[in-house]
């Protein structure tokens, strides 16, 4: 399994992405793993809010639901208008193609507290 | 007993296996104060001559026979059912089996309500359907639910009152605990829904209008102008078939712009059974599909690259969604919507038509005799199918209890449901009223009035 | 001989609208004794496109080669847990086809009706003395309609006692319609852990001034006897709330133990299970719920009672939660359920269960040691093992399409949810010695393949009608329906 040491990953199986001031939101290769073939993916709108800890999106398999909730508050930008279509992505690419929203975040510092790649990995290894 | 295959030694060797002496040993989980310390007090048992003997009189304790001449409808309709029907359905491989959660032994089951499913969404007119739900206003309900989680923030709903008194009811008993507010939209002098009221109560805060198709009364709506009321502020068309034939006559409701078609299928070769089982039904567009409730089937493919079919998008439902599901339903009608599509497939695309032509014919005919009867009048001008309101010189119980006398049942009483017409009796023909039984309901009437 | 019991000519069958050819018709019409005339032209329908044409036999032949790709209890062994496939007696689809019940419409008068409602209400009390509930109704469609209607009924009963409480208690050994079910009744759900059985501690420490309800399946979905329920309903009712109870698993208790006397308040049969009625493939089945006398005047209308000698359907009932189906009942499902209770007799009902609870003992005897079985306690009418173990990468799902291919319908797979990659077996009464053995004997077989020959195990089934279909395909690109080529 792959964890970019660029990003940053939560609890929750998301990572992030900070660039520029905007940042990138998908799931890890651990959360794809977990759920397998990727089926629908339901993304909000662009201009709605997320806040932390509010589902923000819902990913399925055939026989599992997932609500992806949000790891930072802000404005969402930007939606992945590829992944409705072509859901597989979040299997086979997940860091790239398989990425879900673009948000400008209220406060960029709240990445600070995400986990890196290695502490990730040993979260992951623990659950 | 003759289900039961153990013998003794069987049962012997069986507890011998599991390692103790007696059955009661296999109860031991259930604590003494949680038994029933004596025998259970029913009839029974019965051979299965006793048995048969003892149904046949009950059977003949319901005193309406062939020998009566009914022209009851009000949601659930006497068609004739071709013997096909019931000898392809007796086949046990159809009717003993459960649910199909094992594809590869669940073929025959799973492609039936495929073909369900195309079916429903050719005569409605619409995109997708699914598997079937309890009956037609159930199916009702499950609309509105679904309707209000399209709509999102829109917490109210407009029930036309010519839908079916039943469908009402079962709506509201549905979203009695949920913060919804239904809204009656009373009925024009015509007897279609009162387009200026809908127009009025019409807001951002309606998630749909439902009416019938045809209405209880009998009456064809004009659904097209209802639904471009409906869309211009934001809200979902839905329209409920309680007499579904009516749709090889009209313009189906999905071609007038309907966004949730339901119904009860009974009409389709389903015996009358004093009220189930029947099937309800539900048709959408595609951008509706993952709101539907229910069972679907769909299309894939097999290792080998056959075609096959599978239950899908199971995401949607309760034993995967649990409290967020679009649903709790967990079955569906199975046999009885094979029992729809083996009707629909006997009569196909020349035959429904046919069908539906001739019960208009026959309830034409028999309105205008009725219309010209002394004291007897149509009050409704507006177009209808196979049922017509009558309005009568005596209270209908007076009528319908005058000709039972000469084993006719003529109708139902609409006093309690429609008090507004007056003495308002609904009259329903299809094609198992010949023109014999007409005219004799004409003279029955008729020598009630003089 | 082996002991794969599967081999046979499949004939292949293309949809029935790919059968179609213009101008074919399978249905002749009465000959029309009135003027043909037509509404107005502007309404009425074109064509209906696509609708099949095809002659009776055509008809005749689809569906009869459908019906071979099926299996049924009629094929053979049906173990589905929490389902109850027994057997589905024969003379019961006579009795709901006589025609005095067959062509009755359900808006003929009572007094015409004498018989139908007698019927009715003799299955009412019926299954009153078997549950011991003192009031009950015959309407709902399903058990999950039949748990609709008893939690609207607690929801109505709070109501009235001028209670706001917000939340059902639900074990997580609990069938998913529980949660869904309390979410369209307007209540937010709590789940609460359960070691196999519920323990009166979890119960009390999540019971406080907000619930309305426990719901609770007995014997639960593991096959076992929830031996607090007494204690638990004391307590439930101690501090103001209800007790649900999930009847799927009925046929344990039969003539041994009545719920209604155990201090539950509402429960709701599964006729399609305990009481024979066949599956149809998905229904229909039919519902009932048994309530307590306090809740009995919440009942959904109309309500069958008994005047003297005359039977009558009742709707003006002030606290009703109104009616949730058109007509009164599947009445055609009571008529079967009727005659499988006559035909049983009290003495019948009571071996059933015993023997049903015999035959899943039997299973798990011979199985236990081949199978990991997650839960020693004693269990009833239902086993549940787990494949943890299992070698080879082989997994639930691959021992139950290689059931297939040893001509059996597997056992319900990965509930509940609680057991990893769960089996669970339930045989029924209606199951002799030899079937079971002839059962176990294949998953023993199947046990033994997973350490030497696992491939056969994930290329199975390779003897059914299909190979095993692409699930995912399905759901990425959703085809619902058919649609002509282009």
């Amino acid at each position: 399994m792959d964890f970019p040491e660029e990003l940053k990953y939560t609890e929750e199986h998301e990572w992030v992405l900070l660039e520029g001031d905007l940042v990138s939101i998908g799931i890890s290769d651990f959360a794809q793993d977990q759920l397998g073939d990727v089926v629908f993916v339901e993304l909000p709108e662009p201009g709605e809010r997320v806040e932390v800890g509010k589902p923000f999106a819902v990913v399925e398999s055939v026989k599992a639901v997932s609500d992806i909730y949000a790891p930072l508050e802000g404005e969402i930008i930007e939606v992945n208008s590829e992944l409705p279509d072509a859901p597989e992505s979040i299997n086979t690419s997940p860091y790239e193609d398989g990425w879900m929203i673009k948000i400008k975040p209220d406060d960029p510092t709240a990445l600070d507290g995400m986990m890196d790649a290695s502490e990730y990995q040993a979260f992951i290894e623990e659950e | 007993m003759r289900f039961l295959p153990h013998s003794n030694q069987e049962i012997a060797a069986m507890l011998d296996a599991i390692g103790v002496e007696k059955i009661e040993d296999l109860f031991s989980g259930i604590p003494e104060n949680c038994r029933l310390p004596r025998d259970l007090q029913l009839s029974g048992p019965l051979s299965e001559a006793d048995l048969l003997r003892h149904l046949q009189a009950l059977a003949a304790a319901n005193r309406v026979d062939e020998s009566w001449n009914r022209f009851l409808g009000g949601g659930y309709y006497d068609h004739h059912i071709p013997a096909v029907i019931d000898h392809l359905i007796s086949r046990s491989e159809f009717y003993t089996a459960y649910t199909p959660y094992q594809p590869e032994i669940s073929q025959g089951t799973l492609q039936a309500i495929f073909e369900f499913q195309t079916l429903i969404c050719q005569l409605s007119g619409m995109e997708v359907a699914n598997a079937s739900l309890y009956d037609g206003a159930s199916a009702c309900a499950e609309a509105v639910l679904m309707a209000l989680r399209a709509g999102r923030n829109r917490s109210r709903v407009l029930l036309s009152r010519g839908l079916h008194p039943g469908y009402r009811e079962v709506v509201a008993a549905y979203v009695r605990f949920l913060d919804v507010e239904l809204v009656e939209v009373p009925l024009a002098a015509d007897g279609c829904t009162d387009r200026q009221a809908v127009a009025d109560l019409l807001a951002d805060d309606v998630a749909a209008l439902v009416v019938g198709y045809p209405n209880y009364l009998g009456v064809m709506e004009d659904v097209e102008a209802l639904a471009q009321l409906t869309h211009a502020s934001g809200a979902r068309m839905l329209v409920a078939a309680a007499e579904p034939l009516a749709m090889a006559l009209y313009r189906s409701p999905g071609e007038q712009g309907a966004d949730i078609v339901i119904g009860e299928g009974q009409s389709f070769g389903l015996p009358l059974s004093f009220g189930g089982p029947g099937v309800g039904f539900i048709a959408a567009r595609q951008k509706d599909m993952r709101s539907l409730p229910g069972r679907l089937v769909g299309e894939t493919v097999d290792r080998d690259g056959e075609r096959g079919f599978v239950l899908t998008l199971a995401t949607r439902e309760q034993h995967i969604r649990r409290e967020k599901a679009t649903s709790n339903i967990c079955s569906n009608q199975g046999i009885c919507a094979v029992m729809v599509s083996i009707y629909l497939a006997l009569l196909g695309k020349n035959g429904l038509p046919q069908l539906a032509r001739d019960n208009y014919s026959r309830a034409s005919y028999l309105r205008e005799q009725i219309a010209c009867l002394p004291g007897y009048s149509v009050p409704f001008p507006a177009p209808f199918f196979n049922e017509f309101v009558v309005s009568c010189p005596q209270p209908a119980s007076e009528v319908l209890h005058r000709l039972e006398a000469e084993k006719i049942l003529a109708g139902i009483n609409l006093i309690e449901e429609y008090p507004e017409i007056e003495n308002g009796l609904l009259i329903c023909v299809t094609e198992q009223n010949d023109r014999a039984q007409l005219d004799g309901l004409v003279a029955a009437l008729k020598g009630g009035a003089a | 001989m082996s002991a794969i019991k599967s081999k046979g000519l499949i004939l292949d069958e293309k949809l029935i609208f790919e059968r179609s050819a213009a101008g074919r018709c399978g249905y002749d019409l009465p000959v029309l004794d009135v003027p043909a005339v037509e509404p107005e032209s502007g309404l009425l329908r074109k064509e209906i496109e696509g609708f099949p044409e095809l002659s009776e036999v055509d008809v005749v032949r689809h569906y009869t080669r459908l019906s071979t790709w099926n299996y049924g209890v009629d094929s053979g062994f049906y173990p589905l847990g929490s389902c109850t496939m027994k057997y589905n007696p024969k003379i019961n689809e006579v009795a709901a086809r006589l025609p005095g019940f067959a062509h009755l419409h359900p808006a003929t008068p009572d007094r015409l009706a004498q018989g139908a409602l007698r019927l009715m209400y003799e299955l009412q009390e019926a299954l009153c003395e078997i549950s011991g509930f003192p009031a009950l109704t015959l309407q709902p469609s399903a058990g999950a309609h039949g748990e609709f209607a008893g939690m609207l009924m607690i929801h109505a009963w709070h109501q009235a006692q001028g209670n706001r409480r917000h939340k059902v208690l639900i074990p997580d050994t609990a069938h998913g319609t529980n949660p869904a079910t309390a979410a369209l009744c307007g209540y937010e759900v709590v789940p609460i852990a359960s070691d196999g059985v519920l323990s009166l501690e979890a119960v009390e420490a999540a019971m406080d001034e907000d619930v309305a309800a426990l719901m609770v399946t007995n014997p639960n979905t593991l096959g076992l006897f929830e031996s607090n329920i007494r204690e638990i309903c004391d307590l439930v009712h101690s501090r103001g709330g209800l007790v649900y109870c999930d009847g799927a698993n009925l046929n344990a208790l039969l003539g041994v133990c009545r719920p209604g006397d155990l201090g539950i308040d509402v429960m709701h049969f599964n006729l399609h299970k305990t009481f024979a009625t066949p599956h149809g493939g998905g229904g229909p089945g039919a519902g009932p719920v048994g309530v307590s006398a306090e809740l009995a005047p919440f009942l959904p209308v109309p309500v069958v009672v008994k005047d003297g000698e005359q039977f009558r359907l009742v709707n003006d009932r002030p606290q009703s939660i109104g009616p949730l189906r058109t007509f009164s009942s599947q009445f055609g499902i009571l008529v079967r359920a009727y005659a499988y209770l006559l035909t049983m007799g009290p003495s019948g009902l009571k071996r059933a269960t015993e023997l049903a609870v015999l035959n899943a003992n039997y299973i798990r005897a011979r199985l236990e040691g081949s199978y990991h079985l997650p839960y020693k306690q004693r269990s009833l009418h239902e086993v549940v093992f787990s494949d943890v173990g299992q070698p080879n990468d082989c997994h639930t799902l691959d021992i139950a399409k290689r059931l297939l291919d040893y001509g059996f319908h597997p056992p319900t797979i990965y509930f509940p949810l609680v057991v990893q990659g769960a089996l669970m077996i339930e045989p029924t009464e209606t199951e002799s010695k030899q079937e079971l053995d002839e059962f176990c004997d294949a998953l023993l077989a199947i046990a033994e393949e997973a350490k030497t020959s696992p491939h056969l195990l994930h290329e199975a089934p390779v003897n059914a009608r299909t190979r095993r279909l692409d699930e995912t395909l399905a759901a990425r690109k959703p085809k619902l329906r058919w649609v002509p080529e282009a």
